[in-house]
């Protein structure tokens, strides 16, 4: 076998086609060294180079006045005033938790806070969305412990809050698990740091771990589907070491108050190759590095190995020449190893040596922005008729215990189970925990909150998702108004299956459109992203989840309101209408056991409407409580809006309905746009005068009782109980299936 | 009166303890670098929660090497009052200052939630304005906090008093029930025989303010300034 040979063969083995083989070599006008081939091989995967979604990402708005940088950075910033701007991503880490949950979910979180804090940005709060096969799955439990022992060991130990996330069952991500991580750090905005390699002759400085073997084609394994192979691709993931990441937050945190550095970005996926590609790529600039300079945890590792490592907890600088003693002194104050190992040059090369000779000689605007882009076909899946409908079901007997088992269904119970692993009180700013609709952190400095909230209805978007796609961010913006909060902008983190599959690449599409709508309307720029397609094994996607992390300002975080009920004897307000909307639903799925029929319409105008509402409710401080209408219905939500972590079993509702639907699918429907709020009874006239106004329906259906609940439609009572016939079932499920 | 907030480089409550000592409560106080060894100016020498070096071996085991851990054995030894809070308990027991040790809680998961305690005594400088009996919410965050000792030892911690506080239920009731992390006796915090040195597991400098959901801890640090009033 001849070098070409053998280099093709190479190339296929890291995933690059064989047309982006003959343009590596074109674009060098030579073949291709071992160095560079894994360069481009890195740099032109799916996960770095977003070279099957980009050019449907671009219909996204990313404009607004709130934004002060949108797509492209490590991170989104928008500016919350007082001279404060909030930075925030959502980033996945599915592959490498499928095949080791507990590492793979840690150093998820890890990559994240890097993101943020290499913005200049201390990380004050993280979110997740989690997806799981289903529950009589044998990996689930495992996959499950593994991932939420994960987040909650690294941030926890970094000391950063995890204060809320979105979990969910289904048995299309048995054999594929979503890990969506999101964080949020705050920053002054004349201080923010940008991953730009400016400056021709100013040092390269490497700082954090050393370099080792771990993690060496990370970016490539995430960007293949599973087979039965992928145990074996264990070594792929990367071992997290939070105290390291802290260490290096601190020295990060403490160097930016200083005037050395130039740009910054940590070494993420496809680690030093796509630092040094992207750094040099934004500023026009190339890049020289001596190798033998790389502080390295193993011996004889090669070039190859060094570039392409995935070793945690590791930053690229460039800083003003001179200064190099001085940030060398900052990391060493905090136990870090940094090392200058090149400069900044005027050639728009990267260029990388070791023992004097060059290994690499590859242009860096070539490699990390014009990655060759696919237009990938798109055709509407066979079945999509056939999922949009479903078949009549019968009205529940006993609707009390129909209320329960949907309580206790796996993607309604309680997620105590969960957040009680993570610390989400640390740095005492949790102003709203986790378990209401959105959690809300507090700024010490300016007294105003930050309200969040990661969303999907994944089912939503495997049956139609245009719908799904808007849906997605109607629920999370919602959310983050029902904390009083303004929604600012949002992240998103889209996961599918293989680009390559013409029909997932048309629900890719579709859930774009109806996103990029959606954000329009509401005034939401996407500021920040993630794509993760080959989420599939053998022939099976994952159902499609573009899931959303909105954020949104409250002026004064004293306003913050929860779902929760406050005082016996307020007045409950349905807000919102509800229509006979039960496809798609839980209701479907759990009681009758159909995953199928047309999601809930959303209706943008009246979402609008209903978000500006609940956030002048909040602001004249007239609700005790307000709880967006979703999984489940008004039925789910009014029993969820009694089971408040402060003094659960103690309140309960007593409400009473008229409508034209069947009482089912009006207790049952999924209707979009709709609330349930709660107040003292002397100021519900208002409130509904102010709806009225508003234009969205509003009336009166119950009051908040002492334990009692009793839900009435047309007259007759379908439920008459006591709330903790409907709590201990809600409460005790996560818990007990973890323990069986 | 001076307060020191030890930092250690994974301290991770060092900032909310400072937060609340001087923003809540106009205390004077200073973070304390876990490389300084001086410890003279200041009275009160408080050790926060986190990780402290990773915490990867068992928690506090390598803190308790410090050079700052040299400076607090002579502020210690002179009389001064030191309250170490999660971790900073964990580091306490391990260098010797309490007995007993902190291991995995009985779940062997981490443990983030309000948790009530109930004082077992107004003799000692973290519940001087504490009643016997009273009942506080305040909330722990652990995954090393099943406090242990022989029974010789327990028994002196009750024979002297020195059991500071008890998991308890809303209504007060000790019982296996209401103990979060399997701690013997339910122990939640402890203090020396000089009376001077404490530590508990619950994270007091989280409910200090109304808007964090409570401000029981207030009881704790006020009970600390007591002392010195």
């Amino acid at each position: 076998m001849d070098d070409t040979t053998q280099l093709v063969r190479a190339a296929s083995k890291c995933g690059l086609t064989m047309e982006e083989f003959d343009l590596a070599i074109e674009i060098l006008g030579r073949p291709l060294t071992k160095v560079e081939l894994g360069l481009f091989s890195a740099m032109w995967s799916e996960h770095c180079s977003y070279k099957s979604s980009k050019i449907h990402l671009g219909k996204f708005p990313t404009d607004g006045p709130q934004v002060i940088e949108g797509p492209g950075e490590n991170a989104g910033v928008v500016d919350i005033g007082d001279g404060d701007a909030v930075v925030f991503k959502m980033e996945s880490h599915n592959h490498p938790s499928f095949i080791e949950p507990y590492q793979g979910a840690a150093t998820g979180v890890g990559g994240i806070l890097r993101d943020i804090f290499t913005m200049g940005a201390r990380p004050v709060a993280s979110l997740n969305l989690l997806r799981f096969g289903s529950q009589d799955n044998a990996r689930t439990k495992y996959l499950l412990d593994g991932v939420v022992s994960g987040i909650a060991g690294y941030g926890n130990c970094i000391g950063v809050p995890t204060i809320g996330g979105e979990l969910s069952f289904n048995k299309s991500f048995n054999g594929n698990c979503l890990v969506n991580v999101f964080n949020l750090g705050v920053v002054k905005i004349e201080k923010i740091f940008l991953g730009k390699a400016e400056g021709v002759g100013n040092p390269v400085i490497y700082a954090g771990s050393a370099t080792g073997r771990d993690g060496i084609h990370g970016a490539t394994m995430a960007s293949e589907e599973f087979s039965e192979a992928t145990e074996a691709k264990r070594p792929t993931v990367q071992v997290g070491d939070p105290f390291t990441e802290k260490l290096l937050l601190e020295a990060c945190l403490e160097l930016f108050k200083t005037d050395y550095i130039v740009g910054i970005q940590d070494m993420g996926a496809a680690g030093m190759t796509s630092s040094s590609f992207e750094m040099a790529g934004r500023a026009g600039t190339g890049v020289e590095i001596n190798l033998d300079k790389v502080p390295r945890r193993e011996e004889g590792m090669t070039p190859y190995e060094i570039m392409l490592s995935e070793s945690q907890e590791r930053m690229l600088l460039v800083c003003r020449p001179g200064t190099e003693e001085a940030v060398k002194g900052i990391f060493t104050k905090w136990g870090l190893c940094s090392e200058v190992i090149g400069e900044v040059t005027g050639d728009g090369q990267v260029r990388l040596t070791e023992n004097g000779k060059i290994v690499a000689d590859v242009p860096a605007l070539r490699l990390a922005q014009m990655a060759p882009h696919f237009s990938r076909l798109s055709l509407p899946p066979l079945n999509i008729e056939e999922v949009q409908t479903f078949t009549r079901v019968p009205a529940p007997e006993n609707y009390c215990k129909t209320l329960q088992t949907l309580l206790a269904s796996p993607n309604i119970c309680s997620r105590q189970w969960v957040y009680r692993q993570y610390d989400h009180m640390v740095r005492t700013d949790t102003v709203v925990k986790p378990g209401s609709d959105a959690s809300v952190i507090r700024i010490k400095s300016s007294g105003k909150g930050i309200a969040m909230s990661v969303d999907c209805n994944s089912r939503y978007c495997y049956i139609d998702p245009y719908m799904g796609g808007m849906q997605a961010v109607a629920e999370a913006t919602r959310n983050v108004a029902c904390s009083g909060a303004k929604p600012l902008a949002i992240t998103d983190c889209l996961n599918f299956g293989s680009p390559e599959n013409p029909e997932v690449m048309w629900r890719f599409i579709n859930s774009i459109e109806g996103i990029s709508k959606a954000c329009l309307k509401l005034d939401t720029p996407v500021v920040s992203g993630n794509v993760s397609f080959y989420n599939q094994t053998g022939e099976t996607p994952i159902y499609p989840t573009p899931a959303i992390g909105a954020v949104g300002l409250l002026a004064d975080s004293s306003k913050a309101v929860t779902q929760f009920f406050a005082t016996e004897g307020d007045i409950i307000i349905l807000l919102g209408a509800t229509f006979d909307e039960i496809g798609g639903s839980e209701y479907l799925s759990v009681i009758h056991g159909q995953e199928r029929g047309g999601p809930p319409g959303v209706n943008l105008a009246k979402e609008l409407a209903l978000q500006k509402l609940m956030i002048a409710l909040a602001d004249e401080r007239l609700v005790n409580s307000m709880h967006d209408i979703s999984d489940g219905g008004v039925g789910v939500a009014l029993a969820e809006s009694a089971f408040s972590s402060e003094n659960p079993g103690i309140l309960g509702f007593d409400v009473s309905f008229t409508t034209e639907l069947s009482p089912d699918r009006f207790l049952f429907s999924e209707s979009q746009a709709r609330a349930v709020a709660s107040c003292r009874p002397d100021l519900a006239g208002k409130i509904i005068e102010m709806a009225k106004k508003n234009g969205t329906p509003a009336r009166m259906v119950g009051e908040v009782t002492f334990k009692k609940v009793n839900i009435r439609v047309n007259s007759i009572d379908l439920v008459t109980t006591n709330i903790d016939e409907l709590l201990q079932p809600w409460k005790e499920a996560l818990g007990s299936y973890m323990s069986r | 009166m001076k307060f020191a907030v030890l930092v250690f480089p994974g301290s991770n409550c060092d900032h909310d303890c400072y937060h609340a000592l001087k923003h809540v409560l106009g205390i004077s106080v200073d973070f304390v670098w876990h490389g300084d060894r001086d410890l003279t100016r200041y009275d009160v020498v408080i050790l926060p929660g986190g990780f402290s070096y990773g915490d990867y071996l068992r928690a506090g085991a390598i803190a308790r090497f410090s050079d700052v851990m040299k400076g607090l054995d002579q502020h210690i030894r002179k009389g001064g009052y030191a309250l170490g809070i999660c971790n900073g308990f964990q580091i306490l027991t391990e260098a010797g200052h309490l007995p007993g040790a902190l291991i995995q809680n009985r779940s062997t998961k981490f443990i983030c939630e309000d948790s009530y305690i109930k004082a077992q005594t107004g003799d000692s400088f973290v519940t001087s304005k504490c009643g016997v009996d009273d009942i506080l919410k305040i909330p722990i965050a652990h995954k090393e906090g099943c406090f242990v000792a022989d029974e010789d030892t327990l028994d002196q911690l009750d024979r002297e008093n020195r059991v500071v506080f008890r998991y308890c239920d809303q209504e007060g009731n000790v019982s296996e029930l209401a103990n979060p992390n399997g701690s013997a006796r339910n122990i939640a915090g402890i203090i020396s025989e000089s009376r001077r040195v404490a530590g508990m597991m619950p994270h007091p400098e989280r409910v200090c303010e109304e808007e964090l959901g409570g401000s029981h801890g207030l009881t704790i640090f006020q009970s600390v300034m007591e002392v010195f009033n």
